[in-house]
C-alpha cells in the first residue's frame, strides 16, 4: 500500500480500529482484572453500552455539522437541561390536565420546540452579529444555564409519567427505543451531509467559505439551519433519556458540550470545519463510551477515566497530525 | 574573475516516483543579479528548498565562496550568508520594525532584559543602508504592504549576506513599490551580494537581472546574458517551443449590449463609473492596485452595495443585492484569488464546479451524481482540464488547472456575462497562454467577458476595448487598435486629463 492511501485509510479508519483494539484490550485484561465472571463483550453489555451513548451520541450528530460548517456550539449542555424542564414540567401544567396520556406527545413538542428556538437564537446571533460561534454559545451557555436555575433554583424538577416510562423502555429484539432513535438520527444525518445540497454546502461553507458565498450559497441562513438542528437534536436527546428518568437535576447535562466535541474530535471532523464524517463521529460516541464501560470492567474509579480519556485524546491528535503531516517541509512551529 | 558567491554543482534530489532535480548546477556571482526561471513544477522550489536547508541534496555540492558548505536547516543556511525573501511575509504586526528584524535573536541585557538601545541602533543602521523611509520604532501593522518587505530585507541582512534569493517578491507589490524594490536591488548589487531573483513576470526579469538561467522539468536548461536576449527566446527556453504573444488587433464583430452601467458608484471605492460590455467581446480594466477594478467586478457580482447608479442587463434594469441576484441575471465572477475566493480545496473536483447549481442538480432529497457528472464530463472535456479523476481534491491540481475548474464552474452555469479578475495570477506561463486563448474562444462563443488585470501584456493580449482606471474613476477607453503601452500607463498614472465618455 502506498504511503498516500495509508494515509486516507488510516484517516478514515482509526476510530475503528481504535475500538477493535479497546475490545481486545477489555476482553484480556477483563479476564484478569474484572471483579465480576461476565465477559466484556456480553451482547447485553453491548447493547446497554449503546443505549448509554445515545444522549451524547445523539448531540454529536448534530455538533459534527457545526464543526463541520466551521463553528461550535457550546450551549448543548444546558439546552438538554432546559428541555428536560420543558418536558417533564409541562406533563404537570393545569391546561394540559385534560389530555390524559396524549399530555406525552404535547410535552415532547413543546421540549423539541423549545431546543430548535434556542438554536435559532444561537444561529441567528452568530450570523446577524458576525461574532464567532465559540464567544456567542459560550454566552448562551451561560444563559440557557442560568434559565434552568430560575425555573426551580436548586431543586430537581420531578415528573415521573409511568405510560412514558413504558413506552421508552419498549425494546426490539432486546434493543431499547434510545438506541433505536440515536441509530436513525445517525442515518439521516449520514444521508443529510453525505447525500444533499445541504450537506454539500456545509462542507463548502466550512472548507471555504468567501468561495460559497461567492457561489452564490447563502452563508448565514444556512448556519441558522444547522443551530436549529443542533438545537433539536440536543432536546430529542433530552426527551430519551429524561423520558425514563422523569426527573433532572439543575446541573444535569454540565460537561455534556465538552464529551461531544470530544467523541466529535476523536472522530477526526477538524475543529477549523471543511471536513469530518458523521459515521466517524459514530465510532467517537462509541469509542468514549467503550473507554468508559471498559474501565469500569476492570476496576478503575471515574477520576481515573477522565484521566484516561483526557491522554487518549491528545494522542489521536497528536498521532492524527503525524500522519497527515505533509512529508517533512511542513512548518516547524 | 571574481569567485562566485554561492555555487551549486549538479545537485540531484528525487522523490518517490520523481526526479525533481537532474544534476542541476548554478551560480552566482558577487554583485550579479541572476534571475531564476521556470515554469511550476520545473523544479525551482526544490531548488531553493535545497539551498535554504529544508531538503539535502541526493548527490551534488553547493559551495560558498568556493568553500564546500552544508545547509543543514534554515537556520545553517542563514548563518552561511544565505538567505531568502519569500513572497508571503512572515511579519508580526503587532510588534515594531526592530523587534520584527531581530526576532528570535534580540540583544539581550542581564536577566533577559531587551536591550532597546543596541536594537534600535543596529536596526536603524540596515534601515539606512535599503534607503527606508520609516524609523525601527514602527509599528509594523501600520506599514504598507511594499515597507513590511522593505523589513523582511532587513531582516535577512542581519547576517552578512552572500547571496540573497527573492522568490517572486513582487506578487502583491503595485507598480510604484516595484520600482521601490529594484532600487533596493540594484543597491545590494552594488554593495557586492550575489542576488537570485525568481519571478514568472518576464517584464521585471528583463529590467532587473544580468543573467537568466532557466529550468525545465528539474533539469538546467541554460543561461542567457539578459543584455543579449529577449522574451521570445527565454519563453522558448522555458517551455520548449515558442508561445504567442502578439496582441489581438482584429476588430471583431459585437453583438447586444449585454451589460450597461449607469454613473455607478460605491462610496469612496469608484465614482461615476459608466460603461457597456457587448456580447462577442472582451473588455479589458487596467490599474494600479486600488484603483477600484476589483471593486467594480464585486459590485457586479452583488458582493458590494452600489451607493448610485444603475446596472442593465440586456436593457433590463436590475437590482444586485448578493451573488445569488447576480448569477439569476446570468452574471459571473471568477475571483481574483483563486484558492482564497474561487474554491473549495478540500472538495473534489466535480463538487467545485457544481457548487452554484447543486440545489437544481436533485432527484428527490438527494444530490444526483450522474447529473454533476454530465456537467463535469463537459466542461472537463471542453476547457481540457488535467486531473487524474473527479474525485481528485482541487487543491492538488496545478494553478492553471485550478483556474479552469473555477471558469468551468461558471460556463454550466451559462451566463451572459463573465467577469475573470486577474485570470493569470500565480499560473505558469504556458498555462497563461492557455487561459488567454479560452478568454478570446469564451468572446467568439459569443459571451460577453470583462477581464480585469495588473499586468498590461495580458491586457494588450486579451481585450478588445481597455478601459483604464484610476483612483475609482474610468480615465479613459481606448479599442485594441488604438492602444498604446505609454498612453496605457499615462491613464492608470492620472496623467492623461481628457476622459472619453
Amino acid at each position: 500500500m502506498n504511503t498516500e492511501k495509508f494515509r486516507s485509510f488510516m484517516a478514515r479508519g482509526a476510530i475503528w480500529g481504535f475500538i477493535v483494539l479497546e475490545l481486545v484490550f477489555f476482553s484480556i485484561a477483563g479476564e484478569f482484572l474484572s471483579l465480576s465472571d461476565k465477559a466484556f463483550m456480553d451482547w447485553d453489555n453491548m447493547l446497554l453500552l449503546f443505549k448509554q451513548s445515545a444522549p451524547i451520541g445523539i448531540i454529536a450528530l448534530g455538533m459534527t455539522i457545526i464543526m463541520i460548517n466551521g463553528n461550535i456550539d457550546l450551549s448543548v449542555g444546558a439546552t438538554f437541561a432546559l428541555c428536560a424542564i420543558v418536558m417533564l414540567d409541562s406533563m404537570t401544567w393545569p391546561i394540559f390536565a385534560g389530555l390524559g396520556d396524549w399530555v406525552i406527545p404535547v410535552a415532547w413538542l413543546l421540549a423539541l420546540m423549545t431546543g430548535m428556538f434556542l438554536g435559532l437564537i444561537n444561529g441567528l446571533i452568530v450570523w446577524k452579529t458576525g461574532v464567532d460561534a465559540f464567544i456567542v454559545t459560550l454566552g448562551s451557555m451561560l444563559g440557557f444555564r442560568g434559565l434552568v436555575f430560575m425555573y426551580n433554583g436548586e431543586n430537581p424538577t420531578s415528573h415521573l409519567n409511568w405510560t412514558l416510562v413504558d413506552m421508552i423502555e419498549v425494546d426490539l429484539l432486546g434493543v431499547e427505543v434510545p438506541t433505536i432513535i440515536f441509530v436513525i438520527c445517525a442515518v439521516l444525518i449520514w444521508l443529510l451531509m453525505t447525500r444533499t445540497v445541504h450537506g454539500r454546502n456545509a462542507y463548502a461553507v466550512g472548507d471555504n467559505r468567501e468561495a460559497a458565498v461567492n457561489a452564490g450559497i447563502r452563508v448565514g441562513p444556512h448556519m441558522v439551519w444547522n443551530f436549529v438542528l443542533i438545537g433539536f437534536l440536543a432536546a430529542l436527546s433530552s426527551v430519551v433519556f429524561y423520558s425514563a428518568s422523569g426527573s433532572v437535576n439543575p446541573n444535569d447535562g454540565t460537561l455534556y458540550e465538552l464529551w461531544v466535541i470530544t467523541a466529535v474530535v476523536l472522530g477526526g471532523t477538524k475543529l477549523t470545519g471543511g471536513s469530518g464524517s458523521v459515521i466517524s463521529t459514530f465510532g467517537g460516541v462509541i469509542a468514549i463510551q467503550l473507554l468508559r464501560k471498559g474501565l469500569g470492567h476492570i476496576g478503575a474509579d471515574t477520576a481515573m477515566v477522565n484521566l484516561v480519556i483526557g491522554l487518549i485524546l491528545i494522542a489521536v491528535l497528536f498521532l492524527d497530525q503525524q500522519l497527515n503531516r505533509k512529508g517533512k517541509e511542513a512548518l516547524k512551529v | 574573475m571574481t569567485a562566485p558567491a554561492l555555487r551549486l554543482q549538479d545537485i540531484v534530489k528525487t522523490f518517490p516516483g520523481v526526479r525533481a532535480l537532474d544534476g542541476v548546477s548554478f551560480e552566482v556571482l558577487p554583485g550579479e543579479v541572476h534571475a531564476l526561471l521556470g515554469e511550476n513544477g520545473a523544479g525551482k522550489s526544490t531548488l531553493m528548498k535545497v539551498l535554504g536547508g529544508i531538503y539535502q541534496p541526493d548527490e551534488g555540492q553547493i559551495f560558498i565562496e568556493e568553500g564546500p558548505a552544508r545547509m543543514a536547516s534554515p537556520l545553517d543556511a542563514k548563518s552561511k550568508g544565505v538567505v531568502f525573501i519569500h513572497q508571503e511575509l512572515s511579519l508580526a504586526d503587532e510588534l515594531s520594525v526592530a523587534e520584527n528584524i531581530y526576532l528570535g535573536e534580540l540583544p539581550k541585557r542581564s536577566f533577559g532584559r531587551v536591550d532597546w538601545a543596541t536594537l534600535y541602533r543596529k536596526s536603524a543602521a540596515i534601515l539606512d543602508r535599503l534607503n527606508c523611509g520609516f524609523t525601527p520604532q514602527t509599528r509594523v501593522g501600520s506599514l504598507s504592504i511594499a515597507n513590511k518587505q522593505m523589513v523582511e530585507i532587513a531582516r535577512a541582512l542581519t547576517v552578512e549576506a552572500k547571496a540573497v534569493i527573492f522568490d517572486e517578491p513582487t506578487a502583491s507589490l503595485t507598480d510604484a513599490e516595484k520600482v521601490v524594490l529594484f532600487d533596493i536591488i540594484n543597491g545590494l548589487r552594488d554593495q557586492g551580494v550575489g542576488i537570485v531573483y525568481i519571478s514568472h513576470r518576464m517584464d521585471e526579469i528583463f529590467t532587473i537581472s544580468d543573467r537568466i538561467s532557466v529550468l525545465r522539468d528539474g533539469a538546467y536548461r541554460g543561461s542567457l546574458i539578459t543584455a543579449d536576449t529577449n522574451e521570445d527566446e527565454v519563453t522558448r527556453l522555458m517551455i520548449g517551443r515558442s508561445l504567442d504573444l502578439s496582441h489581438n488587433l482584429d476588430p471583431v464583430e459585437v453583438g447586444e449590449v449585454v451589460l450597461e452601467a449607469q454613473g455607478l458608484s460605491c462610496g469612496s471605492l469608484f465614482q461615476d463609473v459608466s460603461f457597456r460590455v457587448h456580447s462577442g467581446e472582451v473588455v479589458g480594466f487596467y490599474g494600479l492596485v486600488g484603483a477600484g477594478r476589483t471593486e467594480i467586478a464585486e459590485t457586479l457580482f452583488g458582493l458590494r452595495t452600489a451607493s448610485a447608479g444603475s446596472i442593465r442587463i440586456l436593457g433590463e434594469e436590475v437590482r444586485i443585492n448578493s451573488p445569488m441576484d447576480a448569477i439569476t441575471h446570468g452574471i459571473s465572477l471568477v475571483p481574483e484569488d483563486r484558492k482564497e475566493q474561487g474554491l473549495v480545496l478540500g472538495m473534489s473536483c466535480r463538487d467545485n464546479m457544481t457548487l452554484p447549481q447543486v440545489g437544481a442538480l436533485t432527484r428527490g432529497p438527494f444530490v444526483d451524481g450522474s447529473k454533476e457528472m454530465a456537467i463535469f464530463d463537459t466542461y472537463h472535456d471542453k476547457l481540457e482540464i488535467k486531473t487524474p479523476s473527479w474525485k481528485q481534491q482541487a487543491g492538488n491540481l496545478s494553478g492553471g488547472n485550478q483556474q479552469k475548474i473555477v471558469i468551468g464552474k461558471w460556463l454550466s452555469m451559462q451566463p451572459k456575462l463573465l467577469i475573470v479578475d486577474e485570470p493569470t495570477r500565480g499560473i505558469d506561463v504556458g498555462s497563461k497562454s492557455e487561459i488567454h486563448n479560452l478568454i478570446r474562444d469564451l468572446a467568439s462563443q459569443g459571451y460577453a467577458v470583462i477581464v480585469i488585470s495588473s499586468e498590461m501584456p495580458e491586457v494588450l493580449r486579451v481585450s478588445d476595448r481597455v478601459i483604464a482606471m484610476f483612483h475609482g474613476r474610468i480615465m479613459r477607453e481606448f479599442t485594441a487598435q488604438e492602444v498604446t503601452e505609454d498612453s496605457l500607463v499615462q491613464a492608470i498614472s492620472g496623467i492623461s486629463p481628457e476622459k472619453v465618455a
